[in-house]
């Protein structure tokens, strides 16, 4: 049985006066991809910024490897092996490919580090690129860069924020394929996807929140002998 | 609810001289001077989102332009007012023309240079402005037959054109065209694409800075008798954009306020405080730490606040 | 009855890199045209062009027979032309209807007008209520932007370029970022217009983009690689080497 290696229990936020998230518990498994489901506005990004500590979170505990990470500062939370994607690409466009990547380097103890090459086996296109000026990739091109960047901090756990979004069908393709290959490798990813059927290749297990509520959460063999139970959440077809 | 705390406080300003020594009555004049200047800074800065740092060549201008009429030439108060505020308004248009060749920092640094050319000839071009010394000697309009060397008479004088810009500037703001203003200012390229012509939009609002600048100049010449080259310094640029940020940028009574609280401790606590400028650095420096936004929506926050608690 | 839009050997380049090489597209009045294409083809480009933003190096770009090319951007929108933006563009700190009103007037000779208080009860903002209404916000009217969620401020993007009757409508990626729900309010919004607009639409969402299109133009490295019917293009080789995968 893989261990827990991130957990939520009863962690609430607030946006000044504004109460987005209550008492949303559920834990990843190590090596294990939860995929974070919900409408526009339901607490998906909010729940990821708890989690890295760029939102504080008002109640609740995140522990992390069995320590509580959630009253951390961000950066000794990426630190301590949680590494955050977050929505919208975010290169540092003046720098070369290889240069984003080298300077997100940070040695940690893991079985199998990460180094520039190694992100260029998982995506081949950025080795094409690597001295070109990351302002100047295509969006696929800069998806594949942020992930390799988080990678290059050695994470035990990294959260991915809509990867898919924006991009071409077969970037996404190419993106889906560089994830499932991190999944193999043994990585503990949570990916929040508005992308329903990338979520239901990849998923291990799902978590659908509602309103800043957990709705439902449970084994992803649970919902595919019943995908009704996670669309009447989501309100679709 | 606004409309009574408007009136109120014309009825207040208007009282003044009633019951206030000399000394007070001169420093309210001073005080709704520098408030149309900043208010006309305001139109370009707070709702048209172009920050100069050249605003005072248009007080100056016109200022400079009067003082020499009067004094040199010797016309009327009534002909040397409409060529001034013409004139200086004119020069508006083509520094306006100039500097919206840019936006942003740009746009700033063409603004401090143009003023600068024009402190600079206040300074060298002695013949004309007598340089260093200023020229003194203005005499104040006589309207009606109204003797304005009295303090009184003086104030309500400029209380009267003070209403009269802020009611324009009042109109103007809450207008198609004042809405489009603003518009430019928060999203320039979606303006464009919905068919307003951002650059004329800007011009016209930068001209229009520039007019009430020459009015503020206008009266500013009047209260003080004389000019010099300093009006049209950068510190004095910086000074009216501290009243308009201080105040609160875009907002109708922001910048009046910021003129106020200058000028209060500019005048005033100068009196009583030697190191009045130390004062209104750190006035400026809690301003911006704990009213970012500036005083007016500071305290429409906290109003409004106070109201949903109360609801 | 001339084209909608004609384009004819329009080419643009940053620097060195070409964005877009001779290309030549043709959308008439009424379509419903679909421009795919990976990320970097030129799509946005292409729009920004079309919207007079960006000036081209080479070539015609013809609204309605009327030759657009050398005029300004700003009059674009007086001759039809309306747009959204991949990113949204709207006034933050200002009410719903107050964004519709000023699209309006974008279009009006009433922007000229200074010395008018711009009443609440005035027909421009009751217009926009009506504008509003249509795509399911007017409850929302008196709200700041910057308080209604991510999916309703994209509805309000295509409120505010309706609201202009427009001749030519330009979607760039109308559905970016909305969750599955919002996708069918948006799909279904798009789907009212009627046909005395021509829209030409970028979009990633195949599912809403392919149901929408009537003829599709699949753009690479700034060149028109394939055009056709819907299923001419989806199942043409290039398309999904380039762009579907297969």
């Amino acid at each position: 049985m893989a261990t827990d290696i991130l957990t939520l229990d009863k962690v609430n936020a607030h946006y000044g006066d504004s109460h987005v998230l209550h008492d949303i518990s559920f834990s990843l498994k190590q090596g294990q991809l939860l995929t974070l489901l919900g409408r526009n506005g339901a607490g998906k990004t909010t729940t990821m910024l708890t989690l890295s500590g760029l939102l504080k979170a008002s109640a609740g505990k995140i522990i992390s490897n069995g320590k509580e990470i959630h009253k951390l500062q961000p950066e000794y939370i990426a630190r301590s092996g949680v590494r955050l994607v977050p929505q919208g690409r975010r290169v540092f466009a003046n720098l070369s490919v290889y240069e984003n990547l080298i300077i997100a380097a940070q040695k940690r103890k893991i079985t199998h580090p990460w180094s520039v090459e190694r992100v260029y086996e998982l995506f081949p296109q950025l080795k094409d690129h690597q001295h070109q000026r990351a302002g100047t990739l295509s969006g696929g091109e800069q998806q594949m860069l942020v992930i390799g960047r988080a990678l290059m901090g050695n994470p035990d756990v990294l959260l991915l924020d809509e990867p898919s979004e924006g991009l071409a069908p077969l970037i996404v393709h190419e993106v889906s394929k560089g994830i499932s290959k991190l999944k193999e490798e043994g990585l503990s990813i949570i990916l929040v996807e508005q992308n329903f059927s990338i979520a239901m290749d990849l998923a291990d297990y799902f978590v659908v929140l509602n309103t800043g509520y957990v709705a439902y959460q449970g084994e992803s063999s649970e919902v595919r002998a019943n995908s009704e139970l996670v669309t009447q959440h989501l309100g679709v077809f | 609810m606004k409309k009574l705390a408007g009136f109120l406080t014309i009825i207040f300003l208007i009282s003044i001289p009633f019951y206030s020594g000399e000394y007070y009555i001169n420093l309210a004049s001073q005080m709704l001077i520098a408030a149309i200047f900043a208010s006309s800074l305001n139109l370009l800065v707070g709702y048209g989102g172009l920050t100069s740092l050249g605003h005072a060549v248009y007080l100056g201008l016109s200022a400079y332009i009067t003082a020499w009429l009067i004094t040199k030439i010797g016309l009327s108060h009534g002909a040397t007012a409409a060529i001034a505020l013409t004139a200086t308004t004119v020069m508006g248009m083509l520094f306006g023309w100039i500097a919206l060749r840019a936006t942003g920092l740009g746009f700033l640094m063409l603004t401090l240079a143009l003023s600068q050319i024009f402190w600079g000839l206040a300074y060298r071009w002695v013949g004309m402005t007598n340089g260093d010394n200023g020229i003194s000697g203005i005499t104040r309009p006589m309207p009606f037959d109204i003797n304005l060397d009295q303090s009184n008479y003086f104030y309500w004088f400029v209380l009267i054109i003070f209403l009269t810009c802020m009611l324009l500037i009042t109109r103007l703001v809450h207008s198609p065209f004042g809405a489009s203003i603003c518009g430019t200012r928060d999203q320039a390229k979606r303006m464009t694409a919905l068919g307003f012509n951002v650059w004329l939009i800007r011009w016209i609002t930068f001209v229009l800075a520039s007019f009430f600048g020459a009015v503020a100049g206008l009266l500013y010449v009047y209260f003080h008798k004389y000019i010099h080259p300093t009006v049209m310094s950068i510190t004095s640029s910086a000074e009216a954009l501290l009243c308009v940020i201080a105040g609160g940028a875009g907002t109708l009574t922001g910048p009046i306020i910021g003129a106020f609280l200058v000028m209060i401790l500019k005048n005033y606590v100068s009196g009583y405080v030697e190191r009045w400028n130390m004062l209104l650095g750190a006035v400026f420096v809690f301003i911006v730490l704990f009213m970012p936004s500036g005083i007016t929506p500071w305290v429409a926050d906290k109003i409004s606040r106070l109201r949903n608690t109360t609801k | 009855m001339s084209n909608a839009l004609e384009i004819k050997h329009l080419n643009k380049s940053f620097g060195g890199v070409k964005v877009t090489q001779d290309l030549s597209l043709t959308v008439k009045p009424g379509e419903r045209r679909l421009i795919i294409g990976p990320n970097g083809a030129g799509k946005t480009t292409l729009f920004n062009q079309i919207s007079g933003e960006l000036a081209s190096d080479s070539g015609t770009i013809a609204v309605f027979g009327r030759d657009l090319t050398k005029s300004p951007a700003h009059l674009r929108a007086h001759v039809g032309v309306s747009r959204t933006y991949q990113i949204i563009t709207l006034f933050p700190k200002n009410t719903l209807a107050h964004n519709v009103a000023l699209a309006m007037l974008g279009t009006s000779k009433r922007k000229w007008e200074a010395l008018k208080k711009l009443q609440l009860n005035d027909p421009i903002y009751l217009r926009a209520l009506e504008l509003l209404d249509q795509v399911g916000l007017k409850h929302r009217a008196d709200m700041l932007i910057s308080e209604i969620s991510y999916g309703e401020q994209r509805r309000v993007e295509i409120a505010l370029a309706m609201s202009q009757n427009p001749s030519l409508l330009l979607l760039d990626e109308p559905l970016a970022g909305l969750s599955i729900d919002e996708r069918m309010i948006v799909r279904d919004l798009i789907s009212a217009i009627p046909k005395t607009t021509t829209i030409i639409m970028i979009e990633h969402d195949m599912d809403v983009a392919l149901s929408f299109a009537e003829t599709i133009s699949v753009l690479h490295y700034g060149s028109l690689i394939v055009e056709g019917d819907r299923d001419f293009v989806v199942n043409h080789p290039r398309t999904r080497e380039v762009y579907l995968g297969h």
